[in-house]
């Protein structure tokens, strides 16, 4: 006897939910990416304004200046949603973990130069506090935005800035053999040190823009196009002469994070821009405006770096790679 | 005689955009849908392309990756860092 065994095709009613298809015109799968992000942010039906905002309401198009057809056009070309998000980060995370017991292991931090050991910690750890700040702003961003494509990114965002600072956290404590005096002396600096006082009014200023998503041009282009290429990139360069390696390994995940981060703010900037003559002009302006202030309240630091010559040289280059990635988008530089 | 050479992947959300990949990048290749699976047939040749893949699911991508979701395939093989291919050699 012959047994056959029959396959039976079932169809499903629908592939994705109605919304999506709504959105793509025809009923087909759609990435878990799509399905967690286009038109998941409730739109009508609030009840009341809310307190702490009355002139908006809880979620509106008019917080920001810049105005888009469709918000869900500002999508984020690495396809986050929590889950793909943070598997990423949990990888990165093992990576920096076994980073860190490496560098422990084989004593990398204590063959630096002392006189660079110095210059690490008065660059590096109070950048904890520039972290924090560009974590509240992320936040904010997520707050004030429009449309899950784009606030839920911020948010993602907004986590990895308090993962870099802590990360920033633990190599002072590497640093200063887990007594967290390193840190107590970088929130001085930060909070004294003429070299960092730019850099942290800089820092308040972007906390209490209004429009957020001048809140994100200022600091997901700006500021982190100098921030990023000059501190990782120059800096860490000149300590590898000085036996700087260790914090070299110790610091990858924020150039490697830096690289990503910025494929996500060039889209949505980039769409944005593209939208309309009056959102490029808008973009065009703030873009200027924070690039220039980003430059110089990173000049001083440069200069106590990388010296009187090359610290400014340095920042050239940064300020003028980043006008190139910003004509790049579109926008008017 | 016509040579048809195939790919047989999984019909999951890994798979998918590489099936999208796939029907972009080779003209006149025929999908055929089965529970779970995707069949995908073309005379000749067929061609992976690692570009097309990772502009759709907006990450670096491995063609190696493929084998994760590949089910059977009819052809022989040209792997390569950008590209895994299927063709009749002779």
């Amino acid at each position: 006897m012959t047994i056959d065994i029959k396959t039976l095709k079932v169809e499903p009613r629908r592939q994705t939910y109605a919304n999506i298809a709504r959105r793509f015109g025809t009923d087909k799968p759609a990435s878990r990416y799509e399905e967690a992000t286009l038109d998941v942010q409730a739109t009508a039906n609030f009840h009341y304004k809310p307190l702490w905002g009355a002139d908006h309401w809880h979620f509106d198009e008019r917080r920001t200046a810049v105005k888009m057809q469709d918000w869900y056009a500002l999508r984020d070309p690495r396809q986050y949603y929590y889950a793909t998000y943070n598997i990423a980060r949990a990888n990165q995370y093992q990576a920096t973990e076994r980073n860190f017991d490496f560098v422990e292991k084989r004593g990398l931090l204590a063959v630096m130069e002392p006189a660079w050991r110095g210059t690490v910690e008065f660059y590096l750890l109070p950048l904890r506090h520039m972290e924090w700040g560009a974590n509240m702003n992320a936040a904010d961003m997520c707050d004030k935005g429009y449309g899950t494509a784009v606030t839920a990114p911020c948010m993602f965002a907004a986590g990895d800035r308090l993962a870099m600072a802590q990360v920033i956290g633990r190599i002072g404590l590497a640093l200063d053999g887990n007594s967290g005096s390193s840190l107590d002396r970088a929130k001085e600096y930060w909070m004294t040190a003429p070299e960092w006082q730019e850099l942290r009014r800089l820092t308040e200023d972007t906390l209490v823009v209004k429009d957020w998503f001048e809140q994100f041009v200022a600091q997901h282009l700006a500021i982190d196009g100098i921030h990023y290429p000059l501190v990782y990139g120059r800096f860490d360069a000149e300590g590898q002469r000085v036996g700087g390696a260790g914090v070299s390994m110790l610091t990858e995940f924020m150039s490697e994070w830096s690289a990503e981060h910025a494929k996500w703010a060039d889209a949505v900037i980039k769409t944005a821009a593209a939208e309309s003559a009056e959102n490029k002009a808008l973009i065009s302006g703030w873009f200027a405006t924070w690039s220039r202030r980003a430059a110089d309240a990173f000049r001083p630091l440069a200069v106590r770096v990388l010296g009187e010559q090359s610290g400014p040289a340095a920042v050239e280059e940064a300020l003028g790679n980043l006008a190139a990635r910003a004509r790049k988008l579109g926008l008017d530089v | 005689m016509p040579r048809i050479v195939s790919i047989t992947l999984q019909n999951t959300d890994t798979a998918r955009p590489i099936i999208e990949a796939i029907t972009e990048d080779n003209p006149g290749a025929v999908v055929h849908s089965f529970p779970g699976i995707v069949k995908i047939d073309r005379e000749g040749s067929l061609i992976v392309k690692r570009e097309s893949v990772e502009s759709r699911i907006g990450r670096d991508w491995d063609p190696q990756e493929l084998h994760l979701s590949l089910v059977s395939m009819a052809g022989n093989v040209d792997e390569e860092d950008d590209y895994f291919s299927l063709a009749w050699s002779n």
